[in-house]
């Protein structure tokens, strides 16, 4: 587990701080002192959970790097509410790049780092390179397999919200299966995304070998905290790949992003996990575990399944998936 | 202004852009009355002093337990704890100790020897308390504090009343009460033992009072007629409880039958198992199920070898022996005899029927209203005659120690106001933060932690005490389960939810607030406000 769970049972394990805990067993997240690297006035939906997710990780690497940190950033829904040029809502040293670069600019700055270092630089400058799911599973996917096998010493943060949602909520590789998109409308025989198509990159970059991948969500700030942690105390190729829910494109209320994000990973569909050199080191056991339909129903991208006849063969099908990765991932705690 | 190519707007950060005006709801903070505070009948800020023991203040949190009820370490012992009946925490796993954190608090204030504040001036009124039962005594000390000069007038020769001598010795050791009452008296309460108040018109007048509260209880054991013999022993239970604090014990003999299925059968089931009987067996008309005693105490009556025969009634008393009949309850769950009898040996029967009320004090006075051997009072707690106020076992309602205290406080408050010439006007209460407005994913599972019980071989033959308390690594355990239910305990939760960082963050005990400049209204707050302290509201538009 990426980090020591909170004896103490009033709340300190689940929330965000407490106030009869020591400072320094609280999270980044709260202390009035955090970086709010991502600030306000930023353009993101009512509820966005990826601007909420880039805020949880940006800060978490910021306060481990003590503030020595530049960012590079993939075109997507991020870029474009937080940063419409001449304005931006970042607090760090932050670089747009192309749609499908990013990985590729992270590691030239690493580069560019590296150099200043041999000639003397005393300051360590850490890199992060950040995009939305279209950007690193489809168009940016060369270039971050790429920085995987140099293994560069960036760490690249994914948030995956499952589509193009800025551009009007298209497919990606990263949407999952029966989900109604732009270009998957709930129609014909196989109604929303097909079945046995797109990949799951946190696999991909395991396979990889490199030095640190890790999944999380934005239901689980001190693991998500945790995670980032880690990874900014390993050098070389490193990927974090984080659940974030979208209202918008997900159909889903404005207040219910983080328990959407908490069914994901109660339910199994998102497995959280960490491995490095290619080997799974610990994943985040299922709380209370709940059928796929408690995370399914609640959202309008899978309203074609809750019809007059519920689609139970797509829904058994969904349930497969999850039962799969509570197996391959070892979800289950069976000890509690 | 000359902007660039394609610029519109001045180059700088995006705090520029008030994002607050978004906004159709907005979240706003909000205090909701936690459902212990809701039961407990003494009127106590449960959640708000447990707040205080989670820190490890255990004074600020007795102080903040204490301004509605100065008796703790009793009701910690005592209390039936509705309190618990109600907490939310039973949904997640079981309810906090509430009874025994408070136990604890007032173990913990007897050790340390923690006084209450004087009143800050005094008014120069003076008020009668008639019984320094817990609802005389809740009432002297409220009225104390309040600056007024008040004297107890008690007629038996020790402060207490029911709590004395109506609660056995292994549920209530007398020095709790003899340390509490002293903390009371220590305030400049006058008490006077020995002194019966027998017109309440004259005992004002001579006094000088300008006001008075009555709460001399309900201690005259009800009769039932059973055709009996001379040679039997037939007494009632409220005077064998009192017998117990004398210097004579009452001789009950080897077999002891208890006439009755209230908590005081079964308090005189269990003493006078103590008192060596052989047998002590309660009869009772109806089931179980219907039985007005607790059924943890029936619990422990049981484990400590007291009988229960139910569905019966005592028909005929004789020499050494008793005649039961048996009885079935009719469609409407009333018992209706069967025809059928028994005879059982007995050496003595107590009668635990309940109590009534003396009223004799009470003669002459005009304008008061008894119904049903009991005072009426208006909702301010006074009687029909302006002054005279009355609360506890006298008057209608449940009668416990916790209804009694809570009777003490309001008629405090009401006489408080009608010395002044005015009405005491209760600030109108929040609404119950029920279950559903909880997010229950935060708190991690904890089991409730057990008090430790006497062993039974001692419980069968000594008066110590059956359950014991907290020690402060388990009470502070205890009061850290508390969910706080409606109120804000500084999770850092909001702040940290946030997708626009528009919650500020005030510091240590002055909670959070929003920044509307940015809020969106998106609601996330709210939705994971573990303990349901937000609620969203139509913006005005």
């Amino acid at each position: 587990m990426s980090f020591q769970p909170v004896k103490f049972y009033q709340t300190g394990t689940f929330t965000v701080g407490n106030r009869l805990l020591p400072a320094e067993e609280r999270s980044v997240q709260a202390s009035a002192k955090r970086f709010n690297s991502l600030n306000s006035g930023h353009r993101a939906c009512q509820g966005c959970g990826e601007a909420l997710g880039a805020r949880y990780a940006i800060d978490a690497a910021m306060e481990a790097t003590h503030g020595q940190l530049i960012c590079a950033n993939a075109t997507g829904c991020l870029e474009v509410f937080s940063t419409p040029y001449p304005e931006t809502s970042w607090q760090v040293p932050w670089i747009h790049s192309l749609f499908g670069n990013t990985a590729a600019v992270a590691t030239g700055i690493a580069a560019a780092l590296k150099v200043k270092r041999l000639k003397g630089a005393d300051r360590d400058v850490r890199v992060v390179a950040q995009g939305g799911d279209g950007g690193t599973t489809d168009i940016g996917f060369g270039c971050l397999s790429g920085m995987f096998e140099r293994n560069d010493d960036v760490l690249y943060i994914c948030y995956d919200n499952g589509g193009y949602m800025n551009t009007g909520i298209q497919r990606s590789s990263a949407t999952p299966p029966a989900a109604r998109t732009a270009t998957t409308m709930a129609v014909g025989p196989e109604p929303g995304n097909v079945f046995g198509q797109g990949k799951f990159l946190p696999a991909i970059a395991v396979a990889h070998e490199i030095p640190y991948v890790a999944t999380a969500t934005v239901a689980d700030l001190r693991d998500l905290e945790g995670k980032v942690r880690r990874a900014m105390e390993i050098r070389g190729a490193r990927y974090i790949h984080i659940l974030v829910p979208c209202p918008l494109g997900w159909g889903t209320a404005s207040h219910e992003t983080i328990q959407i994000a908490r069914l994901a990973k109660e339910t199994g569909l998102f497995p959280v996990f960490e491995a490095e050199h290619g080997e799974l080191t610990s994943s985040l056991k299922i709380r209370k575990q709940v059928p796929v339909e408690e995370y399914l129903r609640p959202q309008k991208r899978y309203a074609h399944l809750f019809g007059k006849q519920p689609k139970v063969d797509v829904i058994a099908r969904l349930q497969a998936l999850a039962d799969r990765n509570i197996r391959r991932y070892g979800l289950l705690d069976f000890d509690q | 202004m000359e902007k660039p190519f394609a610029i519109t707007l001045d180059v700088g950060s995006s705090l520029a852009n008030r994002t607050g005006s978004w906004r159709t709801f907005k979240p706003e903070y909000l205090d909701r009355l936690p459902p212990c505070n809701a039961a407990c009948p003494a009127g106590e800020n449960i959640q708000g002093w447990l707040f205080h023991a989670e820190g490890g203040d255990y004074e600020k949190a007795w102080r903040a337990l204490t301004e509605n009820n100065p008796l703790p370490a009793i009701m910690g012992r005592v209390c039936y704890h509705p309190c618990e009946g109600a907490c939310n925490r039973q949904q997640v796993d079981e309810s906090v100790g509430i009874n025994s954190v408070e136990r604890f608090l007032g173990d913990e204030a007897i050790k340390r020897g923690w006084k209450f504040d004087p009143p800050a001036e005094r008014t120069g009124k003076r008020v009668l308390v008639v019984g320094a039962g817990p609802s005389g005594l809740s009432a002297a000390y409220q009225l104390a504090r309040m600056g007024h000069e008040v004297e107890i007038h008690e007629a038996g020769p020790l402060a207490g009343g029911m709590m004395r001598f109506g609660i056995p010795k292994y549920r209530l050791p007398r020095e709790v009460i003899d340390a509490e009452v002293r903390r009371i008296l220590d305030l400049g309460v006058v008490l006077k033992l020995d002194t019966k108040v027998s017109n309440i018109a004259d005992s004002m007048k001579v006094g000088g009072f300008d006001a008075a509260f009555l709460a001399v209880g309900a201690h005259i054991g009800k009769r039932a007629y059973i055709p009996a013999g001379d040679a039997t022993k037939i007494v009632d239970a409220v005077s064998v409880l009192r017998s117990m604090e004398g210097e004579e014990k009452p001789m009950l003999g080897r077999r002891v039958v208890i006439y009755g299925g209230g908590n005081t059968a079964i308090d005189v089931a269990r003493t006078a198992k103590r008192l060596g009987a052989a047998e002590a067996l309660i009869v009772y008309r109806r089931t179980r199920e219907k039985m007005p005693a607790h059924d943890f105490e029936v619990e422990e009556a049981l484990q400590e070898g007291v009988m229960i025969k139910w569905l019966s009634t005592i028909k005929q008393a004789g020499e050494g022996t008793i005649t039961v009949e048996k009885m079935a309850l009719d469609d409407k769950g009333f018992p209706q005899p069967t025809g059928e009898f028994e005879t059982l040996e007995a050496d003595s029967v107590v009668l635990a029927l309940g109590q009534d009320v003396d009223l004799s004090l009470l003669q002459g006075v005009p304008g008061l209203e008894i119904t049903d051997g009991v005072v009426r009072v208006g909702s301010n707690m006074m009687t029909g005659h302006p002054g005279i106020f009355a609360g506890g076992d006298m008057v209608p309602s449940e009668r416990t120690v916790t209804v009694a205290v809570g009777h003490g406080k309001k008629a405090a408050r009401n006489i408080d106001a009608w010395l002044r010439g005015t009405a005491y006007d209760p600030p109108p209460k929040h609404e119950v933060a029920t279950f559903d407005r909880l997010n229950p994913w935060y708190y991690a599972d904890a089991p409730k932690t057990v008090r430790p019980m006497l062993n039974i071989i001692r419980r069968q033959s000594t008066f110590e005490e059956v359950q014991g308390g907290l020690d402060e690594n388990n009470a502070l355990f205890e009061a850290r389960r508390c969910l706080s239910c409606g109120n804000c305990f500084e999770c850092d939760n909001c702040y940290g939810v946030c997708p626009d960082n528009a919650v500020i963050k005030l510091g240590p005990g002055k909670r959070f607030k929003f920044n509307y400049d940015y809020c969106k209204g998106c609601g996330v707050c709210v939705a994971e406000c573990p303990c349901g302290a937000i609620r969203m509201v139509p913006e005005e538009i």
